[in-house]
């Protein structure tokens, strides 16, 4: 088989999956949901994090945008967002079904547009740091989303927004919220593998190798990396403003900007799946919510303990990750790992 | 803006802001050095050193709560950490010390979830606090109160900061440490034991941490997940000053106290912490363009 034929073959393998999925175990969905989430986050995390080499531990203020973006507009199109909000909770909204879906389009329009722009302002600051100052300089925002958010009356302060309710049956809003997930799912894996496979993946992957010899050849490095980090929290927008809706509730520290939940997973999962692979983040994203769904219950509160273990068992022992382990072990199959790069932090020390 | 029209009223406030800014900033100070003491001799980004301060808060909290006297905490805090960081290091660091920065980036970042967790199991998720009952020196009428521990603590920091920089600067292991920083090959090759190095560096840095934090327990407060502010405070004050300037920590420690005092007089609590994070933001921004004029950047 060529690898293409087996490439194709994986992916329509994915799809199958993808489709079959909720029909076999309808009530599972919401579950399905998740795990497609949890897959477009790792995903859109590698773009810098493995690609580029630029870790970030802030992709969570987009997400956060987005939650926050897609319910305010669907309230906004019908009703005064100051007034709900300050009555916290005790007014309720009823939607017809054509006002929620319209409400619910223009917001998950209006989402990755705010995120992105977001993106694009923050990047062309921080993204003209290197490496390490880069990750610290993120380190903090989703926190300082968090809190802003939290700060901020309009939209809710810290008591949050109550997403309006779906005028329809349960399972019906489950499954739209799926398809959702679904094709947003599948359009960020296509878009990056369009992207990796360009110039715009070498630019990332040269990045990531030696910067100070790409833009000597010319490369417009902080431009490539803005560009890189505005898709990702693009699809991360979306993304937010579906979780949003799925929950019901949006709370800003623990839902919108939920950087000890999702915030951490999408970083342990892509390392997990192996960093700078196309489909290492997907099978680490999905073992890993799978396996956080059915042993999760059993460490009894010290689930983040366990979490922030994992963290530093990952990365010290299994940098290279399930894909990257395949890839060095059987690279007739899953295709030759590049040559590893310089480890530039090894050679270059502080000086001091 | 009625706020900044009270402190033109009463100049006295401001006076108390400053003083206030300089003792907290002080313990600041500590931290930094720790964090700028394991970047420039193991190349390591300590990510979890705010969550050693927390952890040796509530060292210092749990000695007051067993009825003890709080004199003890900050030397028994600093043993304990001392300890936590040397098996830290004999269990993961030194894994991780000459490899990419970014594998040390993410490792100390898990331990410091790692931490964090542990402690909310441990102690629970509420806000603690040391109380100490020395009580308050007024100054201006009684519009100036300066609480007595701040002032003990600050002298308390004074003291190891000096013993830090003796230390460094006379004994054999002090030279050792610097040598390592300078050279790392070179000092393996005249015979120091860098890994002991390393170790008692990581170490060190957990007890001056450990020390600071159980002063913090008693001149503020601790919480389970307070720490990933003192790890954004101390590397924005490393980055200020740069490493191995050890007048540039004092005095960028200090303006970060004072500066925070004021933010949170005028703008209110709720906006303290997430400008401290803008703040890291715009630091860091504004080192980047200054260099790129020069085709430079940050490394």
């Amino acid at each position: 088989m060529t690898p293409n034929a087996r490439s194709a073959l994986v992916g329509v393998a994915a799809l199958a999956a993808i489709v079959a999925a909720p029909i076999l175990l309808p009530s599972y969905v919401t579950f399905f949901t998740f795990v497609l989430i949890m897959v477009v986050l790792s995903l859109t995390w590698d773009t810098l994090g493995g690609q580029m080499g630029y870790n970030s531990f802030g992709n969570i203020a987009f997400f956060g945008i987005g939650v926050y973006a897609t319910t305010i507009v669907q309230i906004g199109l019908y009703h005064d967002v100051g007034a709900y909000t300050a009555a916290y909770g005790t007014e309720t909204i009823t939607l017809t079904r054509e006002q929620y879906l319209v409400g619910l389009a223009a917001g998950l329009a209006a989402a990755p547009v705010l995120a992105t722009l977001a993106a694009a302002a923050l990047g062309s600051g921080m993204l003209g740091l290197r490496g390490h100052y880069f990750a610290i300089g993120t380190l903090g925002l989703g926190i300082a989303g968090g809190e802003l958010a939290a700060a901020w009356g309009y939209i809710g302060g810290s008591f949050g927004v109550q997403v309006p309710v779906f005028p329809g049956e349960v399972m019906e809003r489950r499954m739209l919220f799926y398809v959702l997930t679904a094709a947003l799912a599948i359009a960020t894996f296509l878009t990056l593998r369009w992207l990796y496979s360009g110039r715009f993946g070498l630019a990332l992957n040269a990045i990531r190798d030696d910067e100070d010899k790409a833009e000597a050849l010319g490369l417009r490095t902080t431009r490539c990396k803005t560009l890189a980090w505005c898709v990702s929290a693009c699809f991360l927008g979306i993304a937010g403003g579906l979780v949003g809706q799925i929950n019901g509730y949006i709370d800003p520290r623990e839902v919108a900007f939920a950087a000890p939940s999702f915030g951490i997973w999408m970083v342990l999962t892509a390392i997990l799946g192996g960093k700078g692979t196309l489909w290492g983040p997907v099978v680490g994203a999905v073992l890993f919510y799978f396996a956080k769904e059915f042993f999760w219950q059993e460490f009894f509160g010290w689930q983040r303990v366990a979490l922030g273990l994992l963290i530093v068992v990952v990365v010290v022992f299994f940098p290279v990750g399930i894909l990257g382990w395949l890839r060095q072990r059987f690279p007739k199959w899953f295709g030759q790992q590049p040559a590893p790069a310089r480890e530039p932090g090894a050679t270059k020390r502080a000086a001091s | 803006m009625d706020m900044l029209q009270l402190l033109f009223d009463t100049p006295a406030l401001a006076v108390q802001l400053v003083l206030d800014g300089i003792l907290i900033g002080a313990i600041f100070a500590l931290a930094a050095y720790g964090m700028a003491l394991v970047w420039g001799v193991m190349n390591i980004i300590n990510v979890c050193q705010g969550e050693f301060v927390i952890l040796g808060g509530y060292c210092g909290y749990t000695v007051w709560a067993a009825g003890w006297s709080p004199a003890l905490g900050p030397p028994l805090a600093a043993i304990l950490l001392f300890g936590l960081g040397w098996a830290l290091y004999r269990i993961v660091i030194f894994r991780v010390v000459d490899r990419d920065i970014f594998i040390s980036l993410l490792a100390t970042y898990g331990l410091a979830i790692l931490t964090s967790q542990l402690i909310n199991q441990v102690w629970g998720a509420n806000v603690l606090s040391t109380d100490i009952g020395l009580g308050n020196w007024f100054f201006f009428d009684g519009l100036v109160a300066i609480a007595k521990i701040r002032v003990v603590s600050a002298i308390v920091t004074v003291a190891l900061a000096a013993a830090l920089v003796l230390f460094m600067r006379r004994t054999r292991l002090g030279q050792a440490i610097r040598a390592t920083a300078q050279n790392p090959r070179a000092a393996r090759i005249l015979g120091v034991d860098t890994h002991g190095v390393y170790a008692f560096t990581y170490a060190l840095n957990a007890a001056i941490c450990g020390a600071a934090g159980a002063l913090v327990s008693m001149i503020w407060v601790i919480q389970p997940f307070g720490g990933l502010i003192y790890t954004v405070r101390a590397f924005m004050v490393v980055c200020v000053a740069g490493l191995g300037n050890l007048a540039g920590v004092v005095a960028a420690a200090l303006g970060l106290g004072i500066f925070e005092q004021f933010v949170g007089f005028l703008l209110g609590a709720q906006f303290q912490i997430s400008l401290i994070f803008v703040l890291l933001v715009v630091i860091l921004v504004a080192r980047a363009f200054k260099l790129a004029r020069a085709r430079q950047v940050l490394r």
